[in-house]
């Protein structure tokens, strides 16, 4: 991977900040920065041939229905998908998510069903489900975390007996980088009969992703935690099973027809598509897919892999400081989360913002894991293609001025 | 961003003066800051004229909201209630001795000013009411 190259095609590294300190940003778990190629691919749509998709019949209307669909193809083909007719754009991850409970749960999912959940869970994962369990009376059953920061799949084979209707969880935490077995999980919960939904968010933007081999039945990720832009996410579903679905939005695009008192609902994937989408955000998202496979997602992995390692390998060297989550380093995303014993996160975020290293505080919208690890909150670095080691070195330095503020002795 | 975290505020969340709990307490409140799982509760005594005779905190949470809550206590024993109910956003980066804080910050700094409110009125406060 050429670090100098990636530095140069990312405009926000070439400003440094008021003190004259570059930026040193670990936060690409909650959202990446955006290559130029994906901020022109935008510009471009907008200042030379803006239209609505799907409707029109002049030409610029074409232009801007064949860039959305394009990327629709290059999805498909990134996660290995069989049809387009599989990948619906939704607004994000959690809108995703929200669309299969809303639709697929509200549908198949009765009072003293059971679904198994992970207390690994990001809050959108959680929620949706928990607000269709209200409604609905179905049991929620979750696999705990060991010690060790992986999900106790002793615990999952027992919960299948119950025979669950669904299983939903993460394929990497936000939280503490974990990679659970998703094929073995997913394979297990066919065999006890249920579906299984694969949180992708973190898993997309990070690894290579063959959704046909993993044989999830539902995955969901977001464009802005790849590169892309805010606002466009994917639903992908089994063909079958979103066939069967009801819609989820009602509204224009989603619609074959309509008369006064009812509708006919398109073909897949435009079923579950209603209103005007995020088209220059659909096309941002091709343009991000692209600089990332120029890359390579196996070079992106290893280079992850690389700066996390060194990441572990100097955090344990802090007195006070402990790491949430698995401490190996082979086969774990580049998320580390950790507390210092003598202060709260919020105060070590303000003091790395000193020094211009953006990392994230609190509860990374996954407080059942902060539970399940009784701790209050923490501070998580996470790093992508254009962090280098020397962004773990000015963390480590940023952490020794946090200690002699804060330090005991 | 200095100022924030000068030797005044450090000194106030690692020596904290009024940390404790009071049992019984006359008025007695707690909240919490959702974004960052910082908690606070504060217990207050009160004469019959209405003048706090006694104050502490407990609970967890960044050095901003703990030295607030301590510098918040110190300045409240000896004055009535009704002053108390008084109190704005500006006195409490008064006390702090900071001009601005940013929104998210900002909750920290006001998370004891919201319970002590909470205390006086019996009930939950929103932020934009302080």
């Amino acid at each position: 991977m050429d670090e100098k190259q990636i530095i140069q095609d990312f405009p926000i590294f070439h400003q440094p900040d008021r003190n004259g300190k570059t930026l040193c940003y670990l936060d690409s778990a909650a959202t990446t920065q955006k290559p130029l190629s994906v901020l022109e691919a935008m510009d471009t749509y907008y200042k030379t041939y803006n239209a609505n998709i799907h409707r029109g019949v002049y030409h610029l209307s074409e232009l801007a229905t064949e860039a959305h669909e394009t990327t629709r193809e290059k999805i498909r083909a990134w996660i290995h998908a069989r049809s387009t007719t599989e990948i619906i754009f939704t607004r994000n991850t959690t809108e995703s998510i929200n669309l299969v409970a809303y639709s697929w749960g509200r549908k198949n999912l009765n009072a003293g069903d059971h679904m198994i959940l992970t207390e690994m869970e990001h809050h959108s994962n959680l929620v949706p489900w928990q607000i269709l369990a209200e409604e609905k009376g179905v049991e929620l059953d979750f696999i705990p975390i060991t010690d060790a920061g992986e999900l106790d799949l002793e615990v999952y084979r027992q919960l299948l007996e119950k025979h669950p209707k669904l299983v939903c969880a993460t394929g990497m935490s936000n939280v503490m980088g974990t990679i659970p077995p998703s094929k073995e999980m997913i394979s297990a919960a066919h065999a006890a009969g249920a579906l299984f939904l694969l949180d992708g968010a973190q898993m997309v933007p990070h690894m290579q992703v063959d959704i046909r081999d993993l044989d999830a039945d539902f995955f969901a990720f977001s464009a802005h935690k790849m590169l892309g832009p805010t606002g466009i996410g994917v639903l992908y579903g089994k063909e079958s099973l979103l066939e069967a679905m009801p819609p989820f939005l009602g509204g224009g695009d989603m619609i074959k027809k309509v008369h006064l008192r009812s509708f006919s609902a398109n073909d897949l994937p435009y079923k579950f598509e209603a209103g005007t989408p995020a088209i220059a955000e659909a096309i941002g998202f091709g343009a991000a897919i692209d600089y990332l496979a120029q890359i390579g997602m196996d070079a992106v992995f290893e280079h992850e892999s690389e700066i996390t390692r060194y990441a572990i390998q100097e955090l344990m060297k802090i007195p006070g400081l402990k790491i949430i989550g698995p401490l190996t380093s082979s086969n774990r995303g580049s998320a580390v989360s950790f507390t210092l014993d003598y202060v709260h996160p919020h105060d070590v975020a303000q003091i790395l913002d000193r020094e211009n290293i953006c990392v994230r505080a609190g509860h990374h919208c996954a407080m059942p894991v902060h539970e399940r690890c009784n701790v209050d909150a923490s501070t998580r670095a996470s790093f992508y293609i254009y962090n280098s080691l020397t962004d773990v070195d000015r963390l480590i330095d940023g952490l020794k001025i946090v200690h002699q503020l804060f330090g005991q002795d | 961003m200095d100022d924030l975290y000068r030797e005044n505020i450090l000194d106030h969340y690692k020596n904290p003066i009024y940390k404790g709990t009071l049992e019984p307490a006359d008025l007695s409140f707690e909240d919490e800051n959702p974004l960052c799982g910082d908690h606070l509760r504060i217990d207050l005594r009160v004469d019959e004229k209405g003048n706090v005779t006694d104050a502490r905190f407990s609970g967890h949470g960044c050095a901003i909201s703990q030295a607030s809550a301590d510098l918040l206590l110190e300045s409240i024993i000896g004055k009535n209630i009704e002053d108390l109910k008084k109190l704005t956003k500006e006195d409490i980066l008064d006390l702090l001795g900071i001009e601005e804080l940013g929104p998210v910050r900002l909750k920290c700094a006001l998370l004891s000013l919201k319970v002590l409110k909470g205390s006086l009125y019996g009930i939950g406060q929103k932020d934009e009411d302080l």
